[in-house]
């Protein structure tokens, strides 16, 4: 794709754009309100529930169902092959990324289970306790095979080959080398490296996934409740995959109590309960409990990377070589791949500075755990950490402070857009502007200076400096072109109701981010109209009109953008009917507050009330050769670009308590550029809430794997995610470069928090631990790593 | 997660209760606040017949002041312990001690008895109980009977609870001294099991330490009662080589396992540390 070219003009100002209101939707969710998809009840409900592999690698041998059959309200036994005839087999390639492959893959293990917790057999029964009681009543007879779980000998000669087929266990390789590498490190001043571990987490949104599909065998028609981001592409699998017509499946996401991207797969145990539906023609339920959730949900980031980096000794980055591996799940994961984080740590490693020499490689490897797939940030974290950690190695190797290093290296301003050697083009970023805003809002020189007093006294703290880019408003170059059906456009249909407010039906989707509200805030202000006379529906395949719903930072920069075009068209045919019914020109009036005014008093001609009586009830007043459109559909994708990338910068201020090996997190900054920002009180949490994830990643999650396979902290006990006590004030400040590929400008915001975060506590430990020669790369920094960086853990 | 199917009773008296003990036996469970029991069924880790709800039982309840001693009664909720004056006021350490107690919304269904017949070695309630030197309260149809805290805690969740006996409380001793205490526990996120916990108390006269008693929690397969490092500085000025000592003596009276995120090691480490911060707080400027 050729990037780049002539944008679209520029928004005006706006009324509601830039305004901090509260959600609309938010009081009746914190008043419990809220219709999620467990709180559904059908008439003839089912419910089903997994009997899952507890092996990690096993052959089955043998399903002994009857006295599961026979017990108290089952209705129904599904085992694999069951399962088989009705759903065909998905495969999760992407056809542009060269080399990849994955095996066919089907919703219940049919012969050979491949990750603990992989779904075997469905039990469907009368209620969820039945259903329950049943399946422990299922008796599987298991042959062990020998598991592959370790990335790095996972591609080994004597390893174990999960799909015989493929020879080896690699999923997909990408190699970017501009050359001169080794020449170049070879006449460096300074070559600094590190391995960087970052541990394989997951999502977990407080609300788990959940499935009621409702198959009608009269008209043979799919209804399904989902608790997804992508109702859209949710229809087309269970079309595609169920043999049904794509207008015979409705998919609804009532509210969803959050997705980072994990609600954007496709699961087998999902899978297995519309089966269960088809099969029954009753409504079935599925609702992943927590313990369940740790074994089947997505996860993701799990990388080693071994990075390199040349610098100069004035300060200059002069080469960086990259090697990273990690493990995905026994498939690349359905339908979106399970690559694309190796390929954000192959295309930004090194990233946010000027690349001249690179040599970059990422591999992904099949191994015998829970699948794997795009998590916030998708690989960002990874790409930040290492880039970063490297960074404030190099500055410390010529003696310059991290922040100074930094701005040397940054792109110049005058050179945008400007083009990674690894591929991806960033638009405009706003480096230097973020940086000096963020060093003045923590008086870093303050700070330092802070710092350097308390050492004396044997306390240790730290300043962590960075930066980041975040991709967004992703064009089909993400999927589309890799042959998937995924919607890169959104849509939006606004209708004048009767009383003159506006029914929005948008394609974007809400799961507790505030795309409703953004939806309300665009609308109301290109239209004209007061947002308490505003009504947004989303998350209906019946209801809104076509597109691919909240993944990739694309909410606001794509569905907003077509709220936006939708809310000024409808705005533009009030204004031509008004014109011709009051013998006028559409350019000398305006909707204002709802009301049609006279662009330039100010005066009322008609109430929007009027407009929308007068088109719908007194048509004998309507000229009989003018016909006023009031309901109007207007689409946007973003084509100039594979995505638009945001900028930004992160700090962390903490301090590590050497004797103990904990971390106190005093204060965090974010200065971030997301372009038009609609609601700055949405953006700021959406921020705070991903660097809060960003710093789990730093100091708590982690799945931790037996050697044989087996998850060893699945619960929340064990598994620690960050919380409240333990999190610092986290100060927001904004830079403000909005894109010209949209007239609205807005680009993402969701993700950059936590692909920031956990470099600058990294490189914040790293600084409080400098002293003592000490210094950490592998994620989680526990109280046992920090000790055994600085030589303390089971000193006897 | 849902629970096997059990049946559920909730007497009104002992006497019923041990009624219905001797009719179930290993079939029933003792329900009181159900902080940990519940969430055991959920997961099907625990299958009993029948759950024996004690929260009926009024005369389990409650926290009495006498003159030579403090009891708690077993159905006391966590968060009454916490914002008892009594408790503030002559059981210190247990009044440190309670906000590193899980949550809130867990301290006001979770009770003292719960936490004490659990006997989840890394809870806080049994490590004070041994430091304090408490004894529990048992009765059965046999009668009532007391156990030294230190002898009550057999194993990892093992108790010296008999079949038909229940909890019904603890004594502790209102001593005539005051006494110092120190309460310091070490967990990766506010109400965690502790990695490591520490329960000391001790008196101090001329900067020297007598009856010093100090229980770890998380360092064994019991709240473990630290006698040697206790031994190391009962009678002594705490020196730099007397604190020492006391940690290292630590290597007798500790039996950390490795967890998911410490070796054994570590955690010896880290119950040496937290000993050294518990001395300092003993020995600073400040009296209950």
């Amino acid at each position: 794709m050729k990037e780049g070219g002539t944008m679209p003009p520029a928004r005006g100002t706006m009324q509601y754009i830039g305004a901090s209101l509260p959600r609309a939707n938010a009081l009746r969710l914190l008043a419990g309100r809220g219709q999620y998809v467990d709180d559904l009840q059908l008439p003839r409900l089912a419910h089903a529930v997994m009997v899952r592999s507890p092996h990690a690698h096993a052959r089955i041998v043998s399903i002994a169902a009857d006295a599961a059959r026979d017990a108290p309200g089952v209705l129904r036994i599904l085992t694999g092959p069951d399962v088989a005839q009705l759903c065909r087999p998905y495969v999760g390639v992407l056809l542009h990324v060269k080399g990849m492959r994955s095996a066919p893959q089907l919703p219940l293990a049919l012969g050979r289970a491949r990750w603990q917790g992989e779904p075997v057999v469905a039990v469907v029964a009368e209620s969820r306790a039945q259903a329950e009681d049943a399946a422990q009543l299922v008796e599987i007879g298991w042959e062990e095979l020998p598991p592959v779980t370790d990335a790095e000998t996972a591609l080994d000669p004597g390893a174990p080959v999960i799909h015989p087929e493929f020879g080896d266990n690699l999923c997909f390789e990408r190699v970017v080398d501009t050359g001169d590498v080794d020449a170049v490190f070879a006449r460096a001043d300074h070559v600094v490296e590190a391995t960087f571990v970052t541990s394989r987490h997951a999502p977990m949104p407080l609300e788990t996934r959940g499935i009621v599909a409702d198959f009608n065998p009269a008209e043979k028609h799919l209804t399904v409740w989902q608790s997804t981001q992508v109702p859209y592409m949710m229809q087309w699998i269970l079309a595609h995959h169920f043999g049904l017509p794509e207008t015979s499946v409705r998919v609804i996401a009532p509210d969803v109590g959050g997705g980072f991207g994990l609600k954007i797969h496709v699961f087998g145990d999902e899978m297995a309960a519309v089966a269960a539906s088809l099969v029954l023609g009753r409504p079935v339920k599925f609702i992943a409990d927590r313990l369940e959730s740790f074994v089947s949900d997505n996860h993701a980031r799990g990388h080693r990377v071994k990075m390199r980096m040349a610098v100069s000794r004035e300060g200059d980055i002069l080469a960086v070589d990259m090697d990273d591996l990690y493990g995905i799940g026994p498939f690349s994961g359905y339908p979106r791949a399970s690559v694309n984080e190796g390929l954000q740590v192959v295309n930004l490693a090194g990233g946010p500075y000027q690349q001249r020499v690179y040599r970059g490689r990422s591999r992904a490897v099949f191994q015998n755990k829970p699948m794997y797939g795009q998590y916030r940030a998708v690989g960002h974290p990874v790409a930040c950490a290492i880039t970063e950690g490297t960074v404030d190695l190099a500055a410390a190797a010529v003696g310059m402070d991290p922040a100074e290093f930094r701005r040397r290296n940054y792109i110049p301003a005058d050179r945008f857009p400007y083009t990674l050697v690894s591929g991806p083009t960033f638009e405009k970023l706003s480096q230097h502007e973020a940086l000096d805003r963020l060093l003045a809002m923590m008086d870093y020189t303050g700070l330092r200076r802070e710092q350097a007093e308390l050492r004396p006294r044997g306390v240790h703290r730290g300043i962590g400096l960075a930066s980041f880019v975040e991709n967004s408003n992703s064009s089909s170059a993400t999927y589309g072109q890799g042959g998937v059906s995924i919607a890169a456009q959104d849509a939006c249909t606004i209708k004048l109701t009767a009383t003159g407010g506006l029914a929005v039906a948008t394609s974007l989707t809400e799961m507790g981010q505030g795309a409703h509200a953004v939806a309300m805030q665009v609308a109301a202000s290109a239209a004209g109209v007061p947002i308490d006379r505003v009504k947004v529906v989303l998350g209906d395949t019946d209801a809104t009109p076509y597109g691919g719903g909240n993944f990739g930072s694309r909410g606001t920069g794509i569905g907003g953008e077509a709220v936006f075009q939708a809310a000024r068209a409808l705005r533009a045919n009030i204004l031509a009917f008004v014109a011709r019914l009051t013998e006028s020109e559409p350019s000398l009036l305006d909707v204002r507050e709802g009301n049609v005014v006279d662009a330039e008093s100010g005066a009322l001609r008609m109430t929007l009330e009027d407009v929308a009586r007068t088109a719908y009830f007194r048509t004998d007043r309507v000229p009989r050769d003018f016909q006023p459109e009031l309901t109007v559909t207007r689409s946007y994708a973003q084509k100039y670009y594979s995505g638009v990338f945001t900028n930004g910068i992160q700090a962390s201020y903490l301090e590590v308590d050497t004797d103990t090996g904990f971390v106190k997190l005093l204060r965090h900054w974010v200065v971030d550029d997301c372009g038009t920002i609609v609601n700055p009180l949405l953006v700021d949490e959406q921020i705070r809430g991903a660097v809060v994830q960003g710093i789990g990643a730093a100091l708590f999650e982690q799945c931790i794997y037996s050697p044989e396979g087996q998850l060893l902290n699945g619960s929340l006990i064990d598994y620690l995610v960050p919380m409240a006590a333990e999190m610092p004030d986290i100060e927001i400040g904004h830079c403000v470069t909005p894109t010209a590929t949209s007239e609205l400008g807005a680009k993402g915001a969701g993700e950059a928090g936590t692909a920031g975060a956990p470099a600058a506590i990294m490189n914040a430990i790293n600084d409080a631990l400098k002293p003592f020669g000490a210094r950490v790369t592998m994620q989680p920094f526990t109280p046992e790593r920090i000790l055994r960086a600085l030589g303390k853990a089971g000193a006897a | 997660m849902k629970a096997a199917a059990f049946s559920y009773v909730k007497p009104r008296s002992l006497a019923e209760t041990f009624d219905l003990l001797e009719r179930h036996g290993e079939g029933a469970r003792l329900l009181a606040g159900g902080q940990s029991l519940i969430a055991a069924l959920n997961m099907r880790l625990d299958t009993p017949r029948v759950l024996i709800d004690l929260n009926g039982l009024k005369e389990l309840s409650g926290i009495r002041v006498d003159r030579d001693s403090i009891a708690i009664g077993a159905l006391t909720r966590h968060r009454s312990l916490e914002l008892s004056e009594d408790v503030s006021q002559h059981l210190p350490l247990i009044h440190a001690a309670m906000p590193f107690v899980a949550h809130a919304a867990i301290r006001n269904r979770g009770t003292f008895g719960g936490s004490i017949a659990f006997a989840d070695p890394a809870a806080e309630l049994p490590a004070c109980c041994i430091a304090l030197d408490a004894r529990f309260v048992i009765r059965s149809r046999a009668g009532e009977r007391r156990v030294a805290a230190r002898e009550f805690f057999k194993g990892l969740y093992e108790t010296d609870l008999r079949p038909g006996e229940v909890l019904a409380g603890g004594e502790f001793a209102r001593s005539g001294v005051p006494y110092r205490y120190s309460f310091q526990e070490l967990a990766r996120r506010h109400g965690d099991y502790a990695i490591v916990g520490v329960a000391a108390c001790a008196r101090i006269g001329a900067g020297v330490l007598s009856g010093v008693r100090i229980a770890f929690c998380g360092m064994g397969p019991t709240p473990m009662l630290a006698s040697a490092a206790a031994a190391a500085l009962d009678g002594r000025a705490c020196s730099r080589d007397v604190i020492a000592h006391a940690q290292a003596s630590l290597a007798q009276d500790l039996a950390p396992f490795d967890d998911l995120y410490q070796t054994a090691a570590t955690r010896m480490h880290l119950a040496r540390v937290l000993l050294g911060r518990a001395i300092a707080q003993l020995t600073t400027d400040y009296e209950y």
